[in-house]
């Protein structure tokens, strides 16, 4: 029987020298004994030392994810740690991939183990409470922790990285962790005692703590699953959960029972001034289409309205002679507010001052003025509105032509001219065709820009392209002789 | 009447934060205290530094700058109908409460909100102002919410997400209608346009990145949302769909859910209840199964009578029942989509499942020691040494596998 006697709780290095060691001379993880600090009560045993150092030795390798893993269970306050390790690695000679197998016994208690080291560093790092303490030159901060593990040293950087300007110390029964601006020291561990029992600042944490805390609400099991009862003797706030969940109860049945009260007088004063602005807004001057634009902000003629986040009106001088009619606003009109701005109001952009239009000496809008998409995940997918809601906001896009009075529509896809024409129609046959539609007012049909976006052939999307543009070509030519 | 002392204004003013289900603070970026001056840090995953016995996380100080408010929500603590204590804080006030707690590791940092004061604009700027404080005077580089007040000036969002580590406005209430009716003052497109113009900025953010720009992020942990369940009569299916669209809207990085509680000096619009707690709990559920399980909306509210979920089992315990042909799944064969709608098994215990596999054929043993509770998944699964038989279609498996009823409230 080998007897391993390492330095102290946490000794990485002394571990892995022995465990090398008797690796490479293939003692069977049976035959050893691992010990931490210098025989005490057991002299009497048969300790047998490391054996002598070989060759061997230099040749072990373990895989590169055993070495956190070890590092971190080597912290555990089991004292079967040691041996948990040897014995993985001794296995490692037969399964080179163990550590894969999360459904291994002594994988799945090294990994069990590992997880409980981080969670003790992680409510080190929560459960931690400083006291301030003046002296001539300063605040100093200084807190007592009982962790459960021989984690100090694991958690220390973080308190490091995060309170770096202050001077503080952290006292554990094992540990004294000093940091004083420049660099982090261990010393002995100390006492309870040894810490300041008062800091004026506990008052307003306790308040805060008895004040965000819900009584309508008490989940006690919630509660301690996460903030167990050991750590709560040295935490300032626990002191008042008893009194604060023997009263929940009577307090939550209070605010239900109570009697519904009068407003203040502050409610009244502010409910006449509402009034009064109201009013004055009502008083304000607007040109019709600008009425109209804000009654449609709020349209609820069709669903579309609860899942997009505005509505998108037209936009244009209200005198212009052309109105362009697209489908829908799409994702970026929806975050906008404003219509064709958009990838597919790029490719329009771009094609109509090719072609010689002026966009803003037109009006641009959509036969439907809501967004219709499908969420998938983080994004949403354009949905073609359908009969109902292009009829539902004919309403608007009416309105619209009303108030415009253009000489030439452009209907840029099928949902433009199903709306304008109030009827399901093709736009492989209609496109390119001026129609009368009626007195002084034409109507031109062509294709969504959108569908030059959605073709996947480059040499398909550079002809049609020249296609729309030869179309608003025409346009441009119908504008120069209306002008005419 | 005295001056309201700090402690007196503490206790108003976290009193009235509570509603606010979030207190995450999560997601950010990573920062480290500087070397003389600059206390701070944030690294990606939030701590919960306290739980309170409602068992909520209590990460940041949740803190409202004043509860008086000039909108008159139904809902709400802080309406203007309400008797409740009203208080103020100074931004200065703020400031040295943050930083106080904060040195004595209490707290990640701040989460910022405020009643509405005179308007959206000057709102956001009293909270902008506190955070230029702790950002600016005080070089403080811990976590920061605030909120931001829909309508407010883009100036005033801009310097809010510079600040901020993140946004959040909250939606309040699943549909349109009902903000309308308990919120009359609040403009359900105007809170959407808000969210909106946050995305577009937030997704700025990557530009940045790509042109490795030495310019604050804006938000860098995102925004999130909060809607109030049980207030009004909207059904978990439309709740569900409603946060589907928010998800794919506005890169939201959380939609909170938050069950409608008592409050003090409660209006008579809107009898009091006690919090449907389990049914916060099934949305969440529910939630999580659509983003990150691969189940569709409708696969869950399809089978839901009403529109409501089940609240005696989880969902997917529920569709599983519903579906028991797809079942048993072989865990030495079936592929991850099919082991992620098993009941029981989680997105950990299927990666490390299917890691294993490839070196050795699982017995239900193994299978017992990487999830949190065999008796739940074994009527589910075939395993080299297991095979449920006839469990599956036992009409009583539902009540074996409904957890006992747990008292979640004492009244």
């Amino acid at each position: 029987m080998v007897t391993v006697r390492l330095a102290h709780e946490t000794d990485f290095a002394g571990f892995r020298h022995a465990a090398r060691r008797l690796a490479a001379h293939a003692v069977p993880p049976a035959d050893v004994v691992w010990r931490v600090g210098e025989a005490a009560g057991d002299l009497l045993s048969a300790d047998e030392p490391l054996p002598p150092p070989i060759a061997a030795e230099r040749e072990l390798r373990v895989p590169r994810l055993f070495v956190p893993l070890a590092e971190a269970v080597v912290c555990h306050s089991s004292p079967d740690r040691f041996a948990l390790l040897y014995r993985i690695l001794t296995r490692f000679f037969v399964e080179p991939r163990l550590l894969q197998i999360a459904t291994d016994p002594d994988v799945s208690a090294a990994r069990r183990m590992e997880k409980s080291i981080g969670r003790d560093v992680h409510k080190m790092h929560a459960f931690v409470r400083f006291r301030a303490v003046p002296t001539d030159e300063g605040e100093r901060f200084v807190a007592w922790f009982e962790p459960e593990h021989f984690i100090e040293e694991r958690a220390a950087p973080f308190f490091r990285d995060r309170f770096a300007p202050m001077h503080w110390t952290i006292l554990t029964p094992r540990v004294a962790i000093v940091w004083d601006t420049e660099t982090l020291a261990f010393g002995p561990g100390g006492r309870r005692e040894d810490v300041p029992g008062e800091d004026a600042t506990e008052d307003l944490w306790r308040t805060y703590y008895a004040n965000i805390f819900n009584p309508a609400r008490l989940k006690v099991k919630a509660m301690t699953a996460e903030m167990p009862k050991k750590y709560w003797r040295n935490l300032p706030e626990a002191a008042l959960i008893p009194s604060l969940i023997a009263g929940a109860e009577r307090r939550a049945a209070g605010m239900i029972a109570a009697a519904p009260t009068l407003p203040p007088a502050y409610h009244d004063r502010i409910r006449i001034r509402d009034g009064e602005r109201i009013e004055a807004m009502a008083d304000t001057e607007a040109t019709d289409l600008d009425r109209v634009r804000e009654e449609a902000a709020g349209c609820r003629r069709c669903p579309l309205y609860a899942n997009a986040t505005q509505t998108v009106f037209g936009e244009g001088p209200q005198a212009a002679d052309v109105m362009f009619v697209g489908e829908q606003p799409g994702d970026r009109e929806d975050l906008v507010g404003r219509p064709f701005v958009g990838p597919a109001g790029q490719v329009f952009d771009e094609a109509v001052t090719e072609a010689g239009i002026d966009r803003a000496r037109c009006y641009v809008t959509n036969a439907v003025k809501h967004f219709k998409f499908e969420p998938r995940g983080k994004r949403r997918l354009h949905k073609k509105p359908n009969g109902g809601e292009i009829e539902a906001c004919r309403w608007w896009l009416a309105k619209e032509i009303t108030l415009v009075q253009p000489r030439l529509i452009v209907g840029l896809g099928g949902t433009a001219l199903q709306s304008l024409l109030d009827r399901p129609v093709k736009i492989t046959e209609m496109r390119g065709q001026f129609l009368e539609f009626r007195d002084g007012l034409t109507v031109f049909a062509t294709v969504h820009p959108s569908f030059l976006l959605r073709l996947p052939d480059p040499e398909m999307k550079r002809l049609e392209r020249a296609r729309f543009v030869d179309d608003l070509k025409r346009v441009a030519e119908r504008i120069a002789e209306m002008a005419a | 009447m005295a001056a309201k002392t700090i402690l007196d204004k503490l206790a108003v003013l976290s009193d009235a934060a509570k509603y606010d289900a979030s207190c995450a603070s999560s997601g950010s970026e990573k920062r480290k205290a500087g070397k003389t001056t600059g206390i701070g840090s944030t690294q990606g995953m939030g701590i919960c530094h306290a739980y309170a016995p409602d068992g909520r996380c209590i990460s940041l100080l949740k803190i409202l700058l004043t509860n008086f408010c000039v909108f008159d929500c139904a809902y709400c603590v802080n309406r203007s109908s309400s008797n409740v204590e009203r208080a103020r804080f100074t931004p200065e006030e703020v400031v040295r409460l943050t930083l106080d707690f904060y040195k004595r590791n209490y707290i990640e940092g701040l989460f910022l909100s405020s009643g509405i004061i005179r308007d959206s604009d000057y709102t956001m700027e009293q909270l902008v102002r506190v955070a230029a404080l702790l950002r600016e005077e005080h070089d403080f580089r811990g976590y920061i919410h605030l909120k931001a007040i829909p309508g407010a000036s883009d100036d005033l969002i801009d310097a809010a997400g510079r600040y901020a580590d993140r946004l959040s406005v909250n939606v309040e209430l699943p549909t349109d209608e009902s903000v309308e009716r308990f919120a009359p003052e609040k403009k359900p497109a105007v809170i959407r346009q808000a969210m909106g113009a946050l995305r577009t900025r937030i997704e700025a953010n990557e530009d940045l990145k790509k042109a490795k720009a030495k310019v604050r992020r804006f938000a860098p942990a995102g925004q999130s949302t909060q809607m109030i369940v049980g207030a009004d009569d909207t059904t978990d299916a439309t709740i569900l769909e409603r946060s589907a669209n928010l998800y794919g809207s506005y890169q939201l990085k959380r939609v909170y859910f938050s069950a409608f509680s008592p409050i003090p000096d409660a209006s008579s619009a809107l009898p009091l209840l006690k919090p449907p707690m389990m049914r916060e709990h099934r949305l969440y559920q529910a939630d999580w199964l659509m983003r990150f399980y691969g189940f569709d909306r409708k696969e869950i509210v399809d089978g839901a009578p009403g529109g409501m979920l089940d609240l005696t089992v989880d969902p997917k315990l529920a569709w599983a029942l519903s579906t028991r042909d797809r079942f048993p799944v072989d865990i030495n064969r079936a592929d991850r989509e099919t082991l992620l709608r098993v009941p029981g098994l989680g997105v950990k215990s299927v990666d490390r499942l299917i890691a294993s596999r490839r070196w050795t054929t699982l017995r239900l043993a193994d299978l017992g020691r990487i999830v949190k509770s065999l008796d739940a998944v074994r009527p589910f699964v075939v395993a080299a040494d297991w095979h449920p038989g006839s469990a599956l279609d036992r009409l009583d498996l539902k009540a074996k596998l409904a957890p006992s009823p747990e008292q979640l409230s004492l009244f």
